[in-house]
């Protein structure tokens, strides 16, 4: 009966009900399904998870918190996952930017092969590019048998995670910058070349800023996924405690001597760490897009 | 400075964009070149800038001032082009984007700090926008993002203005306002400037002498007056402002014009089959003459400098006239009404016999 009253009230009667007027303000349908829907799941999938991280980590001491979370092995190993991983995005930075932009720029014989093939890492299996990787870089490896001779050691080593890891986060530099190149408008290059900018003035000036913050997302990405990153890494670094162990792996060899709370204590680490990071770069990057788009 | 453009080829893909073009634009004139897209308007103009080559040919020249600059780069020309969505530096202030010409060029010929200080503040008072140096073109509207594209043109006094449809983004109150704008702005430089356009308003109100191109050749060229009132054929007169077309035959002065069933006479020995007839050389009687269409009311417009009244002809044929307030007030037509409609004067077109 109520319902049949407010369809038939007038404009005027409306506005007296704060619930009408409220609703009104949306006129795009589902918000409350969408949304509850998304905050359940977020929930359920991250954020409930996390939490329990935390809950089970509160039940050690600080001194034993601190003792199993920063001993010099497992410091190492922050170094050696957060060293390799910045320099494996950076690497991406440089190369993935140069793949992006031949891909995009140019028009060639198997170009769509070649944008096919980036994905790649992404699709298969880790492990499968570990063992991959560990095959040719290893010290009877195609290109590691050269680099032993002379004095390098791709395998075994730091240079190997860095390969592993450079190998991984490739498309995330590419896939980010691709429709930023594309999105580029010739017109402001074409500007910039009719004021009298030479060819590497243009892209210093203009074309390179116009992508910074593209690029800088990839790289927030590619190091995001370098962190992380365990089954490719294992096969090609030779896990020496100290030297070439990654906290990923530290983690697993701490759970499976059951030692769960020190595994707990240095997955917190990677967690506030990695959300620190991630969220400056977010921060730069949507400093740099507010400032270059407005 | 002078350009001249002599026998320009230009295809794309088997289009033929521009076909044995030539042309010539006097020192310190403004011309306007004006079409419809794709009548390679936009296409001459990149080359002149050099954004564009043209097809190879050994008759192809571009001359600036006499000299030919056909395998000069775009950098070496010195031109001033200005786009149609003004290609601004989004990441660069007002004045980056002005100071960008002289902060490129080589060490030995760029300016110092302070006199790229002078001459974008200059500039900014040239184009009415001082203080506003330190925006972000995303923090200016259109006009004034459009005057910003030009000041940064005209910091590297270049030898010409080249501008492609640059009101064409901008709502009409704008354009109307920067039309006049310009043409001050030419006055005072004088620099020899090309604007490209398919407003012919903007090309008759701005622009010393009038291009007109279609289907990738120029139809007329001359002053705004020759070209609206003597047309050289049927393209330009049509593209120039609003025309009424009869089909018919046309023998010695008289028209018989098929499509409405009536004649139209005029002391001129002329042949053709269409008679073209600007709105504002019909008349509009309640009384038959010797001559003239026999029509319906269908629709009066009085919004305007004068009315606009459609009259439909027995077989469904529409013509719009225009007369002034005072005729329409002292003919008092309503809609509906039947009246005779005559022509002041009418133009036909001999078409060229190729032999």
């Amino acid at each position: 009966m109520e319902l049949t009253l407010h369809v038939s009230l007038g404009e005027g009667s409306c506005a007296k009900q704060p619930m009408s007027r409220k609703r009104s303000y949306s006129v795009l349908p589902g918000f409350g399904l969408t949304m509850g829907y998304t905050l359940t799941y977020l929930s359920l999938i991250v954020l409930i998870p996390l939490a329990a991280l935390i809950v089970r980590a509160a039940s050690m001491s600080l001194e034993q918190f601190w003792a199993a979370a920063f001993n010099p092995r497992v410091m190492a190993s922050y170094r050696i996952t957060f060293g390799t991983s910045l320099v494996a995005a950076l690497v991406n930075s440089v190369f993935g930017f140069i793949v992006a932009w031949s891909l995009v720029r140019y028009r060639f014989v198997g170009r769509k092969l070649l944008d096919a093939l980036i994905d790649l890492p992404f699709a298969i299996p880790t492990a499968v590019s570990g063992i991959a990787l560990t095959a040719i870089y290893d010290r009877n490896g195609i290109l590691g048998h050269t680099l032993f001779q002379w004095g390098i050691k791709s395998a075994l080593s730091p240079l190997g995670i860095c390969i592993a890891l450079t190998f991984i986060s490739l498309p995330f530099v590419v896939r980010t910058l691709q429709p930023a190149l594309e999105e580029m408008d010739g017109e402001s290059e074409e500007a910039a070349m009719c004021l009298g900018a030479s060819r590497w003035e243009t892209f210093r000036r203009v074309i390179f800023p116009a992508l910074f913050p593209s690029l800088l997302t990839g790289f927030a990405l590619a190091f995001a996924r370098s962190l992380g990153e365990y089954g490719s890494v294992v096969f090609i670094s030779g896990n020496l405690p100290m030297k070439t162990e990654i906290t990923s792996l530290l983690i697993i060899t701490k759970f499976e001597q059951h030692d769960h709370l020190g595994a707990t204590a240095i997955a917190i680490v990677m967690l506030v760490a990695s959300f620190a990071i991630l969220m400056s770069i977010n921060g730069l990057q949507w400093y740099l897009a507010k400032k270059f788009r407005g | 400075m002078g350009i001249e453009v002599q026998h320009i080829y230009k295809s794309f893909n088997n289009y033929n964009a521009l076909q044995d073009v030539s042309l010539k634009v006097n020192d310190g004139e403004l011309i306007a070149l004006l079409g419809p897209s794709g009548s390679g308007k936009t296409t001459l103009l990149r080359i002149i800038a050099g954004l564009e080559v043209p097809d190879l040919c050994e008759e192809s020249k571009i001359l600036f001032h006499g000299k030919d600059v056909a395998k000069q780069r775009v950098a070496e020309r010195q031109v001033g082009f200005v786009f149609q969505h003004y290609a601004l530096f989004k990441h660069m202030s007002v004045f980056e984007n002005i100071a960008f010409g002289l902060k490129v060029r080589p060490r030995a010929t760029r300016p110092s700090k302070a006199e790229i200080q002078h001459r974008v503040n200059e500039l900014l008072r040239l184009i009415q926008l001082d203080g506003f140096g330190n925006r972000l073109p995303s923090q200016l509207s259109g006009g004034q993002r459009q005057r910003v594209a030009l000041a940064r043109a005209l910091a590297i006094a270049p030898k010409v203005l080249l501008l492609d449809e640059p009101f064409g983004a901008l709502d009409a109150k704008v354009r109307q306002g920067l039309r006049a704008w310009l043409r001050r702005l030419h006055e005072e430089l004088h620099m020899t400037t090309i604007l490209v356009t398919h407003d012919q308003e903007e090309a008759l109100e701005v622009a010393d002498k009038i291009v007109v191109m279609n289907q990738a050749k120029i139809e007329q060229v001359g002053a705004p007056e020759e070209v609206f009132h003597r047309p050289a054929n049927e393209f330009v007169m049509d593209f120039l402002g609003h025309v009424n077309v009869f089909h018919g035959r046309v023998e010695n002065g008289r028209a018989r014009l098929t499509d409405i069933g009536s004649k139209l006479t005029w002391n001129r020995e002329a042949f053709g089959n269409a008679v073209y007839v600007r709105p504002h050389e019909l008349e509009i009687d309640r009384v038959a003459g010797d001559d003239g269409i026999r029509g319906t009311v269908r629709r009066i417009n009085l919004a305007g400098t004068c009315a606009k009244v459609v009259v439909a002809s027995s077989s469904g044929n529409e013509v719009v006239a225009e007369i002034s307030f005072e005729r329409f007030h002292e003919l008092g037509l309503q809609r509906g009404e039947t009246v005779f409609v005559s022509a002041k004067r009418a133009r036909v077109f001999t078409p060229d016999y190729e032999i």
